[in-house]
């Protein structure tokens, strides 16, 4: 469903990402850790063609969205859906709105209609009866909840989610991560996931990926990778700083 | 200094061709009919009624320095009743136009940089995209064509205003005789007058609306990106104005002039 070939990228002349590759299929949960500023969110919206990378494919479907144009890509978009670090929300809009905001220029639903679906959305995300409320007015893990709704309203094929657990205290990260279940089981969509935190990786990913020093240092299933003897994978699994990790025993990390 | 300059150089020419495809897309945009009809009516009540009272000062204190002033010169040569027509073709040729379109361009040209910045830098943009929406199509395209249609009319108001302006402080405080003030000012003031300052309001619309959305869609990151996406949005729209209406001046003049 999701191929990415030798894909490479950099910013100012620093490289970001060098020849990456991997591939994702259909119904998958696929978790991409890595350390902050490795490229991770890079990687990630490259997937969904918000950033161009100066060589290599990527693979929606077998289609190859790299040499689209902005037009081109609009299609292509619509069978994903993507939560932002950030949430994203239009602070402009209400959650009502923001929720709706994909139904905005479509003539075949009514105004009811498009209330009854934002609706069944933000029960789906626990937050029922906040439709009138601003996102100013939201916490940070409400605000998440509320950009998932919208992220899903359509009912996409693939669901990218941007450290969803980012900035969340550990019962929040948790109500998140039972939600990011819920909504794969029940919609049955292809799911990826980055993320730095571990807990998050070992209960969503079906399939692991490490980015490391811009490549994909190591892959496969949760179980695999927590179990992986690497100095490097369990370096960052366990959270050593690479003061402490050169005054350890490898055996240790 | 060379390097400097070459730099300076390739980073003014990629601007511009920058603007020059956000330009073709907005246009491409607005053929295939995409434009989001709802926004645009907001952003012609954004732009046009939020921007009554800067045009209203701007148009009728204009109106009245642009009387004193002439009145003072003509008064010399026993001239005082052509004190109007002159208020009247500068308003319509020249002042209306160019002093509305530089008071939207800091209102409105610093707010849509503003906005589409902190879009920007909030990813709020990036969102737009994923949920399939063409940015030009959402942002851009209602706020330049707002911009088209609201500044011919908010340069009318400031030019009827200032001339209103005008034949107040002749009259009242100049003391000329108000038949023959009123008189000069309708036999000098011709269609072609009126119809250049209308041409050159439309186009200092689309001026100030695709720099203000092309500053804020580029912005830098953080506060003092959009900071100065504001800022330059601003200095940007008000000198491609004053450069553009040397060239309409002479192009149109000639052209309307000559019919």
């Amino acid at each position: 469903m999701i191929e990415v070939r030798d894909l490479r990228k950099s910013f100012g002349g620093q490289p970001v990402l060098e020849g990456v590759s991997f591939r994702i299929q259909k119904g998958e949960s696929v978790v991409i850790i890595g350390r902050s500023g490795g490229g991770k969110s890079v990687l990630l919206k490259h997937l969904i063609g918000l950033l161009k990378p100066e060589s290599g494919e990527v693979l929606i479907e077998n289609q190859n969205i790299v040499p689209m144009n902005e037009r081109e890509l609009l299609p292509v978009r619509r069978k994903f859906g993507m939560l932002f670090q950030s949430a994203a929300l239009f602070d402009s809009m209400t959650v009502a709105e923001n929720v709706a905001f994909a139904f905005r220029r479509d003539p075949s639903l009514s105004e009811p209609e498009i209330a009854r679906r934002v609706a069944q959305m933000l029960e789906m995300v626990d937050l029922p009866g906040i439709e009138s409320k601003n996102p100013s007015e939201l916490s940070g893990g409400m605000r998440k909840r509320v950009g998932l709704a919208r992220a899903i309203i359509y009912q996409p094929e693939i669901v990218l989610y941007d450290e969803p657990t980012t900035g969340l205290d550990p019962i929040v990260s948790d109500s998140i991560d039972h939600l990011i279940q819920r909504v794969r089981d029940q919609l049955a969509v292809t799911t990826v996931i980055v993320t730095h935190d571990m807990r998050t990786a070992r209960r969503l990913g079906q399939r692991i990926l490490m980015l490391h020093a811009r490549k994909i240092y190591a892959a496969g299933t949760a179980d695999e990778i927590f179990a992986s003897k690497d100095r490097v994978v369990r370096q960052f699994i366990d959270g050593v700083s690479d003061e402490r990790a050169t005054t350890m025993e490898p055996q240790s990390l | 200094m060379n390097l400097l300059g070459n730099k300076w150089i390739a980073e003014w020419l990629e601007g511009l061709g920058q603007l020059t495809l956000l330009t073709r897309e907005a246009v491409l945009s607005l053929l295939t009919f995409k434009v989001a009809w709802r926004d645009l009516v907001y952003q012609v009540y954004f732009i046009g009624v939020k921007s009554q009272s800067v045009v209203l000062v701007t148009g009728a204190f204009t109106g009245m320095v642009l009387s004193a002033q002439a009145y003072l010169q003509f008064h010399k040569v026993k001239m005082d009743t052509a004190t109007l027509a002159v208020v009247s073709i500068g308003m319509c040729s020249e002042l209306g136009p160019v002093l509305t379109g530089l008071m939207v361009a800091g209102r409105v040209g610093a707010a849509i940089a503003a906005e589409l910045g902190t879009m920007r830098v909030t990813e709020q943009i990036d969102a737009l995209r994923t949920l399939a929406t063409h940015p030009v199509d959402y942002l851009v395209v209602p706020r330049v064509l707002a911009l088209h249609l609201v500044l011919p009319l908010l340069t009318v108001e400031a030019i009827v205003v200032g001339i209103g302006a005008g034949y107040l402080v002749g009259v009242y405080l100049m003391g000329i005789e108000p038949t023959y003030l009123w008189g000069n000012a309708q036999r000098y003031t011709t269609l072609a007058d009126v119809s250049i300052g209308l041409i050159k309001a439309v186009i200092f619309g689309g001026i100030v609306g695709i720099i203000g959305c092309y500053k804020g869609m580029s912005c830098g990151e953080g506060a003092q990106g959009v900071g100065r996406a504001t800022t330059e949005a601003v200095v940007y729209s008000s000198i491609t104005i004053l450069i553009a209406n040397f060239f309409l001046t002479l192009t149109l003049g000639q052209a309307l002039h000559a019919l």
